[in-house]
């Protein structure tokens, strides 16, 4: 049905969300309010980061941009069933994240040209790109750093909803790759969310590859979730090129964190269809085009559109719409931006610390 | 208020002393709360966190895993999502662990987000030889993190000055490293019984004198003024003071001292090279070299790890007469 089969070793993706919903009563169905939000977040992200791509490859934007084309329906289907009291911890691929947490455009892409009116001033750029606000507790330019943070929010959250006499909590989601389960900081994390049976649900973005080196290279399992043994945590593995296949799997963990049910490790398999850094990459040949070509045949905006076409839920009109609507937007974002005041180097200082009534 | 200018009152013991400002500062805040390894079913491996857990409860004192970038990721997590927390890492040495928290998550968020977070998170640590427990249970680490814009650092070696740096650190908006001093813990001093607070960035003038600025902190600023009674009976009258904040520093307060006694002597029980007398040292000589009479002097551990065996850890670190000879040698009366 949706995109079942591993391409990177043919073998077939056991589905444990889908097993959990074949076997409970009711399963989950998306109703075309949730797939059109999917689609929606899918198409911004995808238009958000080739314009992106293009300005910084143009050299109007400063410094470099980890891009998420490719990785849409992951950041889509875990945000669909979150708020902005919920927190999300990111990576340095990490513009999908906050697009699909509502992130408005004119401050991204501000945020992107190093302007004061980006949504960190300026001061952080594409690697920290951030909206505390909307629970985005920012990208991160260290591998594994979002999953401790996240933890801490999370404790956060079971401590004010106890203060609060609440039992449903709000929700903490580091998002992570598969290169990140490697470093010691997910261990102690994924440890002490465990112990503490905190909101947590840990995504991971298995994309296969950690920077340049092949996941077989880099970790003896091919499933990340595999991990979640090791913590007491259930493991699911989900088709992170299906929306709806990560939607039905975070929906689950997530339900079940906010119930007092502890943490989950979701793991997406998906794929990144452009370079580390930018559109045109470094030049490196790490993936066959054979490979490449593959994925994107599973490209996860076409397969959701033909799906709600086959579905009744949209037309293709109106799905154009949707794309023109979000094109719309960036071309004005992207003018806000470049019309944007530059810091005052007077303020090089500012924020360094918080103020205090006494300095 | 220094130690030399409470009230006299009643004693307290530099462990007790901390007990009762972390005591204080959860009872009077109640979205802070405790974590770290052994803290609470244990009271910690220092007994300074005793009671703590009968009094607060297993959600607001809890025992983590050993899990040190945990800790500081928790702090960073928890702190910019509206609690207080005071965390604890054992031994400063520990720090290594979770320096990417400290360095990359802790102390630039707020920064790199544009002034859009708020890090309330104070980490309490126990630096400092004396205890035979060899190279990577005795360090003084606290020039890393002075190193680091975003976090603050006190490092208060009376029972007095700890208690107040808690409270103040607790109280804090941004995260303040408290680094005590495990060589004083049964040093007493007086300690009001209601929490106060200590001026960020004020140092402590702990003695006046005219001849000699001497500079030391932690530990060292009882060896120092050990040292400043030797050289009285010599004619020689040392001016001692405290930073107590490594970050920020008290720069006026020093250099008004030295272009009063016209020269500086700087101590302390890291290492020396890159050390934060280093520092302390160049700002006498960008802002007081008019003033001064010889060059600055500096006594420091020397420039290995800290050795185990009692006899090589006693030459290690500093002390009142190596203080006193330096001394002698900057005012060439040695």
């Amino acid at each position: 049905m949706r995109g079942r089969s591993d391409a990177r070793d043919g073998v077939p993706i056991p589905l444990c969300a889908e097993d959990a919903v074949a076997n409970s009563s009711q399963a989950m169905e998306p109703s075309e309010e949730v797939l059109k939000d999917l689609h929606l977040r899918m198409v911004r992200i995808r238009h958000f980061e080739e314009e992106a791509g293009k300005l910084m490859e143009q050299g109007k934007s400063p410094g470099a941009l980890h891009l998420y084309i490719g990785e849409e329906a992951v950041a889509s289907g875990v945000m669909v069933h979150l708020s902005d009291q919920d927190q999300i911890t990111s990576t340095h691929r990490g513009h999908g994240h906050l697009v699909a947490k509502g992130g408005e455009f004119k401050k991204m892409y501000a945020e992107l040209y190093g302007r004061e009116t980006g949504y960190n001033k300026g001061r952080g750029g594409s690697m920290h790109i951030s909206n505390v606000d909307a629970g985005m507790l920012g990208a991160n330019g260290i591998v594994a750093a979002g999953p401790p943070i996240a933890v801490g929010a999370a404790f956060s959250n079971k401590y004010l909803a106890r203060m609060e006499g609440r039992d449903s909590m709000n929700v903490a989601v580091p998002f992570f790759g598969d290169g990140a389960t490697n470093e010691g900081a997910f261990h102690e994390a994924a440890n002490m969310a465990a112990i503490w049976k905190l909101p947590v649900v840990f995504v991971c973005e298995n994309n296969g590859y950690g920077e340049f080196t092949p996941q077989a290279e880099h970790q003896a399992i091919s499933d990340v979730a595999d991990r979640a043994a090791g913590y007491g945590m259930p493991g699911v593995i989900c088709d992170g090129m299906d929306a709806i296949a990560v939607w039905e799997a975070a929906g689950e963990a997530i339900e079940r964190a906010r119930s007092g049910g502890g943490p989950t490790l979701v793991e997406c398999k998906t794929y990144r269809f452009v370079d580390h850094v930018g559109l045109r990459g470094i030049g490196l040949h790490y993936r066959t085009d054979e490979e490449l070509e593959e994925w994107r045949a599973r490209d996860p905006i076409p397969q959701h559109e033909q799906r709600m076409v086959e579905m009744g839920v949209m037309t293709a009109e109106e799905i154009q719409a949707v794309h023109d609507a979000v094109m719309a937007d960036i071309t004005e974002s992207i003018e806000f931006a470049e019309n944007s005041p530059l810091p005052d180097p007077a303020n090089l200082l500012n924020d360094v610390y918080t103020p205090t009534a006494a300095s | 208020m220094t130690a030399a200018e409470a009230p006299a009152g009643r004693q307290l013991v530099y462990t007790l002393a901390i007990t009762e400002g972390v005591r204080q500062a959860l009872q009077e805040e109640p979205l802070a709360f405790m974590a770290g390894e052994d803290v609470a079913g244990a009271g910690s491996v220092f007994g300074i966190y005793r009671g703590l857990l009968d009094e607060f409860g297993p959600d607001r004192v809890i025992d983590t895993p050993i899990s040190e970038s945990g800790i500081i990721g928790l702090a960073v997590g928890a702190g910019a999502t509206g609690l207080k927390p005071i965390v604890d890492i054992m031994f400063m040495d520990f720090i290594g662990e979770c320096m990417d928290e400290i360095v990359n998550q802790l102390a630039k968020m707020r920064y790199m987000f544009g002034g859009k977070a708020t890090l309330p998170v104070t980490v309490l640590t126990m630096s400092g030889a004396g205890m035979n427990l060899a190279a990577q249970h005795s360090q003084s680490l606290e020039a890393w993190l002075c190193h680091t814009p975003g976090l603050k650092v006190v490092m208060p070696a009376t029972a007095y000055d700890v208690k107040g740096a808690i409270i103040t650190a607790a109280r804090e908006p941004n995260p303040v490293f408290v680094v005590m001093c495990k060589g004083l813990m049964a040093l007493p001093g007086e300690v009001p019984e209601e929490p106060y607070t200590l001026p960020i960035g004020k140092a402590n003038v702990l003695r006046e004198g005219d001849n000699l600025t001497v500079v030391a902190h932690g530990r060292m600023i009882h060896e120092a003024t050990k040292a400043a009674d030797i050289l009285e009976g010599e004619g020689i009258s040392v001016e001692v003071i405290d930073p107590l904040w490594l970050q920020p520093l008290d720069t006026d307060t020093i250099i008004n001292s030295v272009s009063k006694t016209h020269n500086a002597l700087v101590v302390h029980e890291a290492v020396r090279f890159g050390g934060v007398g280093a520092e302390i040292a160049a700002q006498i000589a960008e802002l007081a070299f008019d003033y001064l009479d010889a060059p600055v002097g500096r006594v420091a551990a020397p420039f290995s790890p800290v050795p185990f065996s009692p006899v090589l850890e006693q030459t290690y670190v500093p002390n009142a007469e190596r203080i006193a000879a330096e001394a002698r040698r900057i005012l060439g009366t040695g």
